[in-house]
């Protein structure tokens, strides 16, 4: 005679199968909406739960409120307009959606970078990475009832994004990272507040932890919560903490160096019980490694040009079309006609905050491209939810929602 | 494709991709078909039939020397008027061998173009091919939950599509 509710997998893996020891099985369920304007759902996300009591039998994700047609969007302008719409997709790291669009764009080219704009670019999506974290931090605690965390980590964000701000002009969508290079030279004087920042951001780090890292109640809530082992996670495509926070040393800075990380010393932090304290732990180590590469950055930022001169993707320094009738025909001809790109395609991927961001594009030879595709991490993430919720309580979804931090913008596009 | 004469550097050229050990692994399981594969900027993709699609990739997921455990992708290209008009386009990762590759199902045009669905090899492939559905009107036989993803339910056309007016829609909240 069973004793307890048991709860099993469906051949899919997406819903449980109950079975209760009064025998009614499935006849007790309810079904629950929650969002998709749930305040903890960041974004507008809607997940259909069915509930056997408190327990959750399944979760459905529900999306689609986003979605925009971004690729279409991209798809129907020219390759330089279509840097502009990679910043609304993954709206808390905009900079790692520019380098994944760029860097698929120049390997199309082949176009070699200058190596102050290579490693400008690395210290931004590191500063990038941190201020992501940071929101997922402040969020995520605040889901669990600590307001406390939210105030201190927005507090650094805000750093991160002045620093973004008097860089680009923007706080969130910059638009930064262009073909060939970067936008522009630093302003006087940023690097050293950049330098200000990394000094002290790792004892902030410490404060964050001292808050929650053995906190009971935090403890609690995330222990043993939304375990995943490593080969469900590969199976489900899942990338970046969520998959480091199972036990898989994957990270696309090591295993597939972009930029320069390969000059770069950091390491991989990788955590096994594959529970929603696993995904916090590995995000906050995260947050240290990346502090450390910018500060590697900063040590190491070569001189030179911060874009190629490569003069049929890249326009003309304003100063040279007074004096160059060849740089005013580039000028003229790269913004009425755009660049066009070779017949071809290619796919490029950087390790986001999130995990594996990757642009697919493929060129017809003309100035627009034919198909330009988004692989977002949080997509293939969040589709692994049924799999986590399943057999936690109602309450711990929440948790489990905040822990892969999804991203709605990128997942709808 | 459109030839262009204009393109920013020299028309690249695309190599087969013989060399490439999973295509190699591919044809010698496969001996009967025909496979083309060709390579560029280092990355290789081979065409495979539709109808196999589900063994190729069972195969390219359990083969000892080729362990691609993850499905990092689907997508899928109109190359409209080219025929044929479609490319489903799988992107594999071996993580054991950190090995990408590129798996192509050419589609040609017509009411409803069908493919079988991955998602019982790898599951990630559910949400992939909905989103494909969803978009381009793609059809996946024996997917578990073929739904839109994306756009509402009762959406007629498949916005995605080459000949989908930009901005053709009415607004609804006008007056």
């Amino acid at each position: 005679m069973m004793t307890e509710t048991r709860i099993t997998e469906s051949d899919d893996g997406r819903t449980a199968l109950i079975e209760r020891p009064d025998g009614h099985g499935d006849a007790d369920l309810m079904t629950v909406n929650m969002g998709p304007q749930h305040p903890s759902t960041h974004g507008v996300l809607r997940v259909i739960l069915t509930l056997d009591g408190e327990t959750v039998v399944n979760a459905e994700p529900e999306i689609g409120y986003l979605h925009t047609g971004i690729e279409k969007t991209i798809q129907a302008k020219r390759y330089e307009a279509g840097l502009t719409c990679t910043d609304r997709m993954d709206y808390l790291s905009p900079l790692a959606n520019n380098l994944a669009y760029c860097l698929a764009v120049e390997k199309l080219l082949e176009l070699p970078i200058p190596e102050r704009a290579t490693w400008l670019r690395m210290m931004l999506v590191e500063l990038q990475r941190i201020a992501s974290h940071l929101v997922w931090l402040g969020t995520h605690a605040l889901d669990m009832g600590a307001s406390t965390p939210f105030l201190y980590c927005f507090r650094e964000r805000e750093r991160v994004l002045d620093l973004f701000e008097e860089l680009t002009g923007q706080r969130l969508m910059t638009s930064y990272i262009r073909f060939g290079g970067v936008e522009q030279e630093v302003p006087d004087g940023w690097l050293g507040r950049v330098r200000d920042f990394v000094d002290e951001f790792p004892a902030h780090v410490d404060e964050y932890e001292s808050l929650l890292t053995n906190n009971g109640i935090w403890r609690e809530r995330l222990i043993g919560v939304g375990v995943i082992g490593a080969e469900e996670a590969i199976a489900w495509g899942m990338t970046g903490p969520c998959l480091r926070g199972s036990g898989v040393d994957w990270d696309l800075r090591k295993k597939a160096p972009y930029c320069a990380y390969s000059e770069l010393d950091f390491t991989v932090p990788v955590l096994t019980a594959g529970d929603c304290y696993s995904r916090y732990l590995c995000r906050v180590a995260e947050m240290r490694q990346s502090t450390r590469l910018v500060v590697q950055c900063l040590d190491r930022l070569p001189g030179g040009p911060i874009r190629s001169d490569n003069r049929k993707v890249v326009p003309p320094p304003k100063d040279e079309l007074s004096s160059s009738m060849e740089s005013v025909i580039h000028h003229f001809k790269l913004l009425t006609e755009g660049m066009k790109p070779p017949i071809g395609e290619v796919y490029h991927a950087v390790e986001s905050p999130r995990g594996e961001l990757g642009v697919y594009l493929v060129s017809d030879g003309t100035n627009k491209p034919r198909r330009c595709h988004v692989r977002a991490p949080s997509f293939a993430n969040l589709q692994a939810l049924p799999r986590l919720c399943k057999g936690h309580l109602i309450a711990d979804v929440v948790a489990i929602i905040g822990s892969i931090d999804i991203i709605l913008g990128e997942i709808d596009r | 494709m459109v030839e262009n004469p204009d393109a920013a550097t020299a028309a690249v050229i695309i190599n087969p991709a013989d060399e490439n050990r999973t295509v190699q692994r591919l044809r010698a399981a496969f001996p009967s078909l025909d496979i083309p594969a060709l390579l560029l900027r280092g990355q290789a993709w081979a065409v495979v039939p539709a109808a196999l699609v589900v063994e190729v990739c069972t195969f390219l997921r359990d083969d000892s020397q080729l362990r691609y455990e993850m499905l990092l992708d689907v997508t899928a290209v109109d190359l409209l008027p080219a025929a044929p008009r479609w490319e489903v386009v799988y992107s594999l990762l071996s993580l054991s061998r950190n090995e990408r590759f590129r798996l192509k199902v050419l589609l040609s045009d017509g009411p409803d173009p069908i493919v079988p669905s991955v998602s019982g090899v790898w599951r990630s492939g559910n949400w992939y091919e909905r989103e494909i559905y969803d978009l381009m009107g793609i059809h996946f036989s024996d997917h578990p939950d073929l739904r839109r993803l994306l756009m509402p339910e009762d959406w007629v056309g498949y916005p995605l599509r080459f000949d989908h007016p930009l901005g053709g829609e009415e607004v609804g909240f006008t007056s």
